[in-house]
């Protein structure tokens, strides 16, 4: 398993999303978040993504007013998460088209859904666009 | 009725929420809606579940509890249509977790789910399956999930191969045949899925491969990637999908360790990514970065490991700064590989240590300290130490801790560690651990012949340094050895002379004790080394006991008892002041370190265990007065309870001999006062401890508590201007006329040896004059029951340093009432004088009304100096 949770965070700490891969309590999560936001988002734009945290790596990337964080092992690759960050913003800006923190608040489940697409179990697992979008697409056609 | 587009209600929700300007208000919505949604549970309201379970979804990323929802995910997921399957599973792998009992129940849901027509409806089956498996649903739906390995929808295919309960799954599908080698079920199956995925997109057919062909195959399937043509789809920066590249390499890794056949397979297509990849874009570099990882990874090739160093110091040289946080990254697992080609980046490396980012300085640090050896450690640490001076505050935690590990794991000669030591005070000693000072104090313990160096650094030191540890080792070390600051003994050439007068030295001391910043711990050590001082420099001693007297009344009782007590001693014991103070004796490094070690996860020590280990206790014998006076732990006291944990605090009591525990003004204090009453009560053997504990500082201070008298008294109670306080008393026991060893008789107080309800024993002494090791002892029996002893034999014991001569005593019968006594001498000839004290077993055995008695006993409170 290589990610633990993917985080999206505003500019404010405020949370927009959150998948754990591993179980934590809503008072470990709650905390984690809290020491993780406050970590990451008083680095400068010059600094490296990458911030060490218990036994975590947190590799993260802004985007305008959102913070796009991976928790990863430590043995993890991290440019590729970085890579896959972009990946995943590319992919809602391609659903969303020119995704925002509103559109992660008010359609959470579909920023879900992409990511179940991306991801399972910690394990990135698809990578074109397309596929991933495929079954939102499909569902919203139903609808 | 669409549960995505009907939220209306879900909409209104996530507004409220956003308009919350406080976390209170968020917490009141929050409250509010949870109300809502659990009595539409109640209500078993089907239209509503869906948009309930999303509102849940909301609440819990928010982090507020949502169990009561859990139940919802399950109906939901028994529902018959899709939007509401979706959303249920959804819920299930966001709310719930594999410990959940709940999630027992859905297992037939799943089980059922697996086996629909509907591919889509079984992707989502498996996808909870893969997030949230337990090892029990995986047991149950095990046949179901190697059913699907048949279909030959991608779709499906890449979710089968990633379940949560690998080994439990693997039980019982394809794991035979693949890679027995290894052995890694879950490489095996992220394997499996990856060239599934592989070939599947490719349209090639997928049954399973056999075992041995595993690192050919993925080599193949690497090569096929790596050359692939241009697809839309997949392509990131030019590259086709780089995370499959890297999953390969991955696994390659995996296949390649320890396995030189698999390794000498894969070095061709290893060699190219890492000479033909695009180095411009992350994309590049995250395969490149990975590749060098497996390079490192895999049984030795010389051409591609100096292939992979090249690029890593490529990446060292990078601007991007994640690109060099990954290169400091490899660095550190290439090491153990190839230390030579590492250290060629040292200076690069030392030059990151100084990067304003944190996590790039960090790595950088981490590498360093792996760096150095015994012929760079020199320049490294001075390097380390210059830029201490510069570095940010809260680096200088990291970087201090490293410095000092590297110093005490390469000190060459003792002369570099102490410099480099004081160095590292002198800049940073406020983030030195505790240990780390306490283990520099043993070095320059045990280096005799640096005493007078190091004391000189430290006073130099002090000058120009407020830091705390400085301080205290300062401070010790003044105190020492504050004779050899003053006579500049032991000059080493590299020294500047310097002139230190003993009021300069006395100086320095007062300085730490009035500094404000000067915690509880280094104000004690800084009245010990007051203490040591008044007896080195005689001249000081006026002055000495005026600063040390002006914390009589400190808040802080430690403090206040030391101030009281060491007056007493500089005022009123000057006979015994110079034994009393004299050097510690060497402090025993093995022991130290070893306790050390030993202790790290034994916090509390008990009583025997601090008694043997205590360094101190390696007497001397010319010390043992001092080792009286550090003993704390010796017998007769109870065990330390250690607050503050750990080797370094128990040294540190050993160090000072007493408890440092934190606030000693607080009510519940009192253990510690009793221990250190008990050590001065040691130190001057004044009356039975006993009796007189009781009588401690913190009784008469309880007792005022509990009389809710103000505290004003306090002041006067305890100030030397009224003798009649017990507090005096503890001091005075003996002390109303100064004695010294060389007067003769008179000067030694009568004693009662021995006491009880039919008897008393006083013993008078006298010295026959030019021999001071002889003690003569008049002892005078004094019958105190209504009926007479006859029979009356006298017996005394003593230990092997004292010699003793009993003479006849002057009668054996003793009248009744006190109505006359028995006197009998004794003398007793001290080898240790000056040393030790006189201690005596007295037996004395009688007939009472032609019954036999027997009165045992022990002397201990013979007077000092006899």
């Amino acid at each position: 398993m290589g990610i633990r949770f993917i985080l999206m965070v505003n500019k404010q700490g405020q949370t927009r999303l959150a998948q754990y891969y591993e179980y934590l309590t809503i008072e470990e999560r709650r905390a984690l978040e809290g020491e993780i936001v406050r970590k990451c988002l008083a680095r400068t734009e010059q600094q490296c993504s990458f911030v060490e945290h218990r036994n975590y790596k947190i590799v993260y990337r802004r985007y305008a007013s959102l913070f796009f964080l991976v928790g990863v092992d430590n043995d993890e690759n991290e440019l590729a998460i970085l890579e896959f960050i972009h990946l995943l913003v590319e992919t809602m800006d391609r659903h969303f088209g020119n995704v925002c923190e509103l559109d992660i608040m008010f359609h959470l489940e579909k920023a879900h859904f992409m990511l179940e697409e991306m991801v399972m179990n910690g394990c990135i697992v698809e990578t074109s666009k397309s596929n991933i979008l495929a079954p939102i697409q499909l569902m919203d056609k139903a609808s | 009725m669409n549960p995505f587009s009907s939220g209306t209600r879900l909409r209104d929700m996530i507004r409220a929420i956003r308009a919350c300007k406080t976390a209170a208000e968020e917490r009141a919505v929050v409250r509010k809606e949870s109300a809502a949604i659990r009595a539409s549970i109640n209500e078993n309201d089907q239209d509503y579940r869906h948009r309930n379970l999303a509102k849940l979804m909301f609440i819990h990323m928010l982090g507020y509890p949502t169990h009561f929802g859990q139940m919802e995910c399950l109906k939901l997921i028994a529902s018959a249509g899709f939007p509401e399957k979706r959303i249920g599973y959804l819920g299930l792998m966001l709310l719930l977790d594999e410990r959940q009992e709940v999630l027992m129940l859905v297992t037939n849901s799943l089980k059922q789910d697996l086996n629909h027509s509907n591919q889509y409806i079984v992707g989502l089956a498996l996808c909870a399956l893969g997030n949230i498996c337990s090892a029990e649903m995986a047991r149950d739906l095990a046949p179901e999930v190697e059913r699907l390995l048949q279909f030959r929808d991608p779709n499906i295919r890449k979710k089968w191969a990633f379940p949560r309960s690998v080994p439990d799954l693997m039980g019982v599908d394809v794991s035979g045949d693949w890679n027995k080698r290894t052995n890694q079920l879950w490489n095996t199956v992220i394997l499996a899925s990856l060239w599934a995925l592989w070939l599947e997109r490719n349209n090639r057919i997928f049954d399973g491969v056999e075992g041995d062909k595993c690192t050919e195959g993925l080599v193949k399937t690497l090569k096929d990637v790596v050359n692939s043509p241009y697809s839309p789809e997949y392509d990131i920066a030019g590259i086709t999908d780089p995370f499959l590249h890297i999953r390969l390499l991955k696994l390659l890794r995996v296949l390649g360790q320890g396995d030189a056949d698999s390794s000498d397979c894969m070095n061709d297509i290893l060699a190219q990514v890492a000479t033909k990849t695009e180095s411009n874009k992350n994309a590049g570099n995250a395969i490149l970065y990975e590749c060098v990882e497996t390079i490192m990874s895999i049984e030795d090739n010389g051409g591609l490991r100096v292939l992979a160093i090249n690029i890593l110091g490529r990446f060292l040289s990078n601007r991007d700064n994640n690109i060099r946080y990954v290169a400091l990254n490899m660095l550190m697992k290439a090491i153990t590989v190839d230390a030579q080609a590492v250290q060629r980046h040292r200076a690069t490396i030392l030059e990151c240590v100084k990067d304003s980012d944190a996590s790039i300085r960090k790595r950088a640090l981490e590498l360093v300290y792996l760096l150095v050896n015994e012929s760079n450690v020199k320049p490294l640490t001075k390097e380390l130490i210059d830029y201490l001076e510069v570095s940010d505050q809260e680096f200088k935690g990291d970087l201090t801790a490293k410095i000092c590990s590297i110093v005490a794991k390469f000190s060459l000669e003792k002369i570099w560690y102490i410099d480099q030591m004081l160095k590292v005070l002198t800049e940073a000693g406020n983030f030195v651990k505790d240990e780390v000072w306490h283990a520099l104090i043993v070095v320059i313990s045990n280096a005799s012949d640096l005493h007078g160096y190091t004391v000189r650094a430290l006073y130099r030191a002090f000058q120009t340094s407020e830091q705390e540890s400085l301080v205290r080792v300062a401070v010790w070390c003044i105190g020492e050895y504050g004779d050899m600051l003053v006579n500049n003994v032991g000059m080493l050439d590299v020294e500047d002379p310097i002139t230190v007068t003993e009021s300069d030295a006395v100086d320095v001391v007062e300085i730490a004790i009035k500094r404000h910043t000067s915690d509880f711990t280094t104000k004690a050590m800084a009245f010990i080394a007051m203490l040591k001082l008044s007896s080195r420099f005689p001249s000081c001693s006026e002055r000495i006991k005026d600063i040390i007297v002006q914390y009589k009344g400190n808040l802080v009782l430690e403090l206040q008892q030391r101030s009281l007590e060491f007056n007493s001693i500089i005022a009123k014991h000057q006979n015994i002041r110079s034994a009393l103070v004299e050097r510690m004796p060497v402090l025993d490094e093995a022991t130290f370190m070893g306790r050390r070690a030993g202790s790290m996860p034994a916090t509390v020590s008990t009583s025997t265990t601090t008694s043997i280990n205590i360094p101190n206790g390696v007497s001397k014998p010319s010390a043992a007065p001092l080792v009286d006076l550090l003993d704390l732990s010796s017998d007769d006291t109870p065990a330390v309870p250690s607050s503050t944990g750990g080797g370094g605090a128990d040294f540190l009591q050993d160090l000072l001999g007493v408890d440092l525990s934190p606030a000693p003004n607080q009510p519940g204090m009192k253990p510690a006062l009793q221990n250190g009453t008990d050590v001065l009560l040691d130190l001057l053997s004044i009356g039975d401890p006993p009796a007189q504990s009781s009588l401690s500082t913190s009784d008469i201070l309880s007792s005022v508590q509990d009389n809710k008298l103000p505290v004003a008294p306090l002041d006067g109670l305890l100030s030397p201007s009224a003798p009649a306080t017990p507090v005096i008393d503890l001091l005075d026991g003996f002390a109303v006329k100064p004695p010294t060893p060389e007067n003769n008789g008179s000067a030694f107080p009568s004693i009662v040896a021995f006491e009880s309800s039919l008897l008393k024993l006083l013993f008078n002494f006298s010295k026959p004059p030019g021999n001071p090791q002889t003690t003569l002892i008049q002892a005078t029996f004094t019958n105190l029951s209504s009926d007479s002893f006859t029979d009356f034999i006298f017996q005394a014991a003593v230990p092997k340093f004292l010699q003793l001569h009993l003479d006849p005593a002057s009668g054996n019968t003793l009248p009744a009432s006190g109505n006359g006594s028995i006197t009998q001498s004794l003398k007793v000839t001290n080898s240790q004088h000056g040393k030790k004290s006189l201690v005596m077993r007295i037996k004395i055995a009688f007939k009472m009304n032609n019954k036999d008695v027997l009165e045992e006993g022990q002397i201990n409170n013979f007077p000092r100096g006899l």
